[in-house]
């Protein structure tokens, strides 16, 4: 006879050791990302290809420029997230531990340089 | 921990799920699309970088712009870009059939089934609707 209950026994045991708060922000995030990805793909995709007064025009007016950093901060913290978990299901000890670290580090260096290009742009 | 530890073999319910090995596994679409999510995700970000560098190069200089924007406009940046716009679609409807799945809803397997070609469809169908409006 079994005297734990399955979710005794459940418990702790999966890659991560937790995920409920991370759950709920990458629900948070999708759903930010589900409204504002569309739009900015479209003003993204319009803007390449233009010459450099067409695209410091474009992202110095206030929808671009604020969707432009929305995405980029939502979308890094999403990435971060997102690739964390792929991390802790394919890599264990000091591996998992430095990939865990260069993504959310890459995640902060990409949001951190498309906001600087954003403000030198748009201030 | 004794109880934990004994379980591996037997395929009890204390036992740890086992991943399915590679050898003998049979792919099928809930796992090719729940695949493709991780590999989208992680794969768009090469766009990402491309964007943001060509963004910086954009609030540099002439130069630098010129630099940045022959690379991003050449064939590399159009596969990266068209390669990204569709990882960025894909991922996209797949976030939306994770939303419906985490309500509860569409989890039985002719229905997941379903939703992972429309997944696949579908991508590709906004990639061309994307190009199409924006060039």
């Amino acid at each position: 006879m079994r005297y734990l209950t399955p979710r005794k026994r459940a418990e702790g045991r999966g890659a991560a050791h937790h995920g409920a708060d991370h759950h709920w922000a990458m629900t948070v995030s999708s759903v930010g990302l589900a409204f504002l990805v569309p739009l900015w793909i479209y003003i993204f995709g319009s803007a390449l290809g233009g010459t450099r007064e067409a695209v410091l025009e474009t992202f110095a007016r206030p929808l671009p420029a604020i969707l432009t950093a929305l995405v980029l901060v939502v979308g890094m913290r999403h990435f971060a997230m997102g690739a964390t978990t792929m991390i802790e299901d394919y890599a264990r000890g000091t591996n998992r531990k430095l990939l865990i670290i260069f993504v959310i580090a890459l995640s902060w260096v990409i949001a951190a340089t498309g906001l600087f290009a954003l403000a030198r742009m748009a201030l | 921990m004794a109880d934990a530890k004994r379980a591996m073999p037997a395929a009890g319910s204390g036992a740890r799920p086992l991943s399915p090995h590679l050898q003998v596994y049979r792919i099928q679409m809930t796992s090719v699309s729940s695949i493709l999510t991780r590999i989208t995700g992680s794969a768009m970000m090469v766009g990402v970088i491309l964007g943001v560098w060509w963004l910086l190069a954009a609030a540099t200089s002439d130069a630098y712009f010129a630099f940045a924007d022959r690379v991003a406009t050449s064939w590399f940046g159009d596969l990266v870009f068209t390669g990204s716009l569709w990882a960025v679609w894909y991922h996209y409807l797949a976030g939306l059939r994770h939303l419906y799945f985490d309500a509860g809803r569409g989890l039985d397997i002719p229905t997941a089934e379903k939703l992972g070609w429309v997944c696949i469809i579908g991508s590709v169908v906004l990639t061309v609707i994307t190009i199409l409006l924006v060039q």
